[in-house]
């Protein structure tokens, strides 16, 4: 383990602290991408890499775009203009569920845990090549019975390493809400993907689930996986990754290691403002008491 | 009050030719809103469709019945394709509204003047295009009993027609249970979460929704069969909510709902209007209150509050989960 995360820092030894730096053997590249709302433009990266093997935070403000740039990169939405490949192959118009099968596997901010199938069901839902989800297939069941068997094998093993195992038959709307995290995690597993992007893998989740949950995105580190995440937890952020990139009003401002981003000027600035440790003089004290009144007023 | 005539009509109208149509539309609408959580609100187009190809290709061109059979099928699946292509990749409300305008857009067609000649116009088709099938008829009288009477052709349509929806209802079965079943239940759950994990949405959904209308037409054969004629106005608005009631009384995504859900709505519609109409014959009920005529909308009122009393005391449907249904809270 400790081994391993030596060498997810040497893939970072020689990459320039920039935005946009070119990395030493990136699995997703995005260029130029760029999304608008009506007049507002939500995302506008110009360049990133994305290194194989590495745990990579994407982090910024309320409102910076990174569940947008999520979204583009996965294909559930379109940008503007833009290109990105994820192992080399272009992905613009490529719908989600190509994505997916292509080993790009995201999980969503707000968990979207199946509720009316079991734990086990939501699971096995995300096995890849099942033949029996061909509708002709599906009549003829000796012709999956045995796959659905392996199936079932793979995910209570999933299932167990995640602790969930004891709750393979209940709905899954009947777990907490970090279980939820946790299945859907587990559920991503399924689908064997190369690279695991999660937005805000630790929104909700107690503290005790917390350290399990990141226990298990080290361990997709030491399995070979890519981890893009989401997140607000600096604490997280801090502890498990390798990368950080920084995103405010749409453009990446800042990349690095974790220990260099917290001191990055920019990226203070970006969260706290640029006036943020300027103490407040006389004149605009008085200026927020008259708009206080003001407002009383009214 | 002759209550064994009551019991006669009931029972018979319980397992009688109009609950086979019902529960055939409502097993298709099972497969679309049960399973898949589309909203079809179209349903009695898909069985217009059945209907008509049916009585329009044997009466008007005079194709063969068992042709017309395979006609009705494929014109459903085209049905399915040109609703669900524009709709099925935007949200769920969308589908609801152009399947609702489509089912009343044909109606409104095949009641037209203009294809008169074709499709008969309000009056619709009636006549004897039905004579193939009814030729292979082995009963040469009808049912008989103290209890329940089928003439010979009705029973020939309710024995086919049972043995249609045992076949469907036993597919139907096989095919929510298997992987591919599962697809589309996690589709009425969350779609997004399905495409995340690689499955083609949009296929699903449009696979479902010609199941779904090709039962639906299904039911739509037995319905022209049955009466030997079809007439547009049976398959207005009213026929796809009667589908809904079927199968939400039963509970929706269970297999044997829509049969039970079927057979309860019939049994509670021709039960109501016979005893109140005796009722009133025999003076047990007022003139004044009820006349003779207006039993026929009374039944559909205390069909409603009993409809009504459900949702509040067993809102998940005879044979639904109420554990599953809280979920659905999304507490």
């Amino acid at each position: 383990m400790q081994e391993r995360n030596n060498n997810s820092a040497e893939f970072f030894l020689n990459v320039e602290l920039a935005p946009g730096s070119k990395k030493m053997d990136p699995i997703l590249i995005a260029d130029r991408v760029s999304r608008n709302f009506g007049g507002l433009t939500a995302v506008d990266v110009e360049h990133l890499e994305v290194q194989r093997g590495a745990i990579t935070a994407l982090i910024g403000p309320n409102g910076a775009g990174k569940t947008t740039f999520f979204n583009l990169l996965t294909g559930y939405d379109k940008p503007n203009h833009g290109e990105w490949s994820f192992n080399g192959k272009n992905l613009k118009d490529i719908p989600p569920y190509r994505v997916a099968k292509l080993g790009m596997v995201r999980t969503f901010q707000l968990t979207k845990a199946l509720y009316r199938l079991t734990v086990i069901q939501n699971m096995a839902l995300a096995a890849k090549d099942q033949k029996g989800e061909s509708l002709l297939r599906s009549l003829f069941p000796f012709t999956w019975r045995k796959q659905e068997t392996e199936i079932y094998l793979r995910s209570e093993e999933i299932l167990k390493k995640f602790k969930l195992i004891d709750k393979k038959d209940d709905f899954a709307a009947a777990l907490s809400g970090g279980q939820r995290k946790l299945l859907e995690l587990a559920r991503a597993l399924m689908v064997e993907p190369e690279l695991i992007m999660l937005d805000e893998p630790m929104a909700g989740v107690n503290p005790a689930l917390k350290q399990s949950l990141l226990e298990h995105i080290k361990d997709l580190r030491a399995q070979g996986k890519t981890v893009l995440f989401v997140e607000h937890d600096m604490d997280m952020v801090m502890e498990i990754s390798d990368w950080v990139v920084v995103m405010a009003q749409g453009k990446i401002i800042a990349e690095g290691p974790p220990k260099s981003i917290i001191n990055n000027q920019e990226v203070i600035t970006a969260y706290l403002g640029a006036h943020h440790d300027a103490e407040l003089d006389e004149n605009s004290e008085s200026m927020a008491s008259k708009n206080l009144k003001g407002g009383v007023n009214q | 009050m002759d209550f064994l005539f009551i019991a006669q009509q009931t029972l018979g109208a319980t397992i009688g030719v109009n609950t086979v149509i019902f529960a055939l539309a409502a097993i298709g609408l099972n497969m679309h809103f049960g399973y898949t959580g589309l909203l079809n609100f179209g349903q009695a187009g898909f069985l217009a469709v059945g209907a008509y190809s049916v009585a329009v290709s044997v009466e008007t061109y005079g194709v063969p019945l068992f042709i017309s059979f395979l006609i009705g099928i494929l014109n459903s699946v085209i049905f399915a394709l040109i609703l669900g292509i524009p709709t099925l990749r935007l949200r769920a409300d969308y589908l609801a509204i152009v399947t609702i305008a489509a089912a009343e857009i044909i109606r409104k067609v095949t009641r037209s003047a203009t294809f008169n000649d074709v499709l008969g116009g309000s009056d619709g088709i009636s006549g004897k295009f039905g004579k193939d099938f009814f030729d292979f008829n082995p009963f040469k009288s009808g049912l008989e009993t103290s209890i329940i009477r089928f003439s010979a052709n009705d029973l020939w349509v309710v024995i086919v027609g049972w043995t249609i929806v045992a076949i469907i209802t036993f597919l139907m079965w096989v095919m929510v249970n298997s992987p591919w079943g599962r697809v589309l239940k996690a589709i009425r759950e969350d779609e997004d979460a399905v495409r995340s994990l690689g499955k083609n949405v949009y296929l699903y959904k449009m696979q479902s929704l010609i199941i779904g209308g090709v039962i639906g037409s299904i039911a739509g054969f037995v319905y022209a069969l049955s009466r030997q004629s079809v007439q547009p106005d049976n398959y207005s608005t009213a026929l796809t909510f009667f589908t809904y009631t079927v199968l939400i009384l039963g509970g929706a995504a269970r297999v044997f709902s829509p049969i039970i859900g079927a057979m309860i709505f019939w049994f509670l519609i021709v039960f109501i209007e016979q005893m109140l109409r005796q009722a009133v014959t025999a003076g047990y009920i007022p003139e004044w209150l009820i006349g003779v005529n207006q039993v026929g909308q009374i039944r559909f009122m205390l069909m409603g509050l009993g409809l009504m009393l459900l949702m509040i005391f067993r809102p998940q449907g005879i044979f639904g989960d109420k554990k599953e249904l809280a979920l659905d809270a999304r507490a």
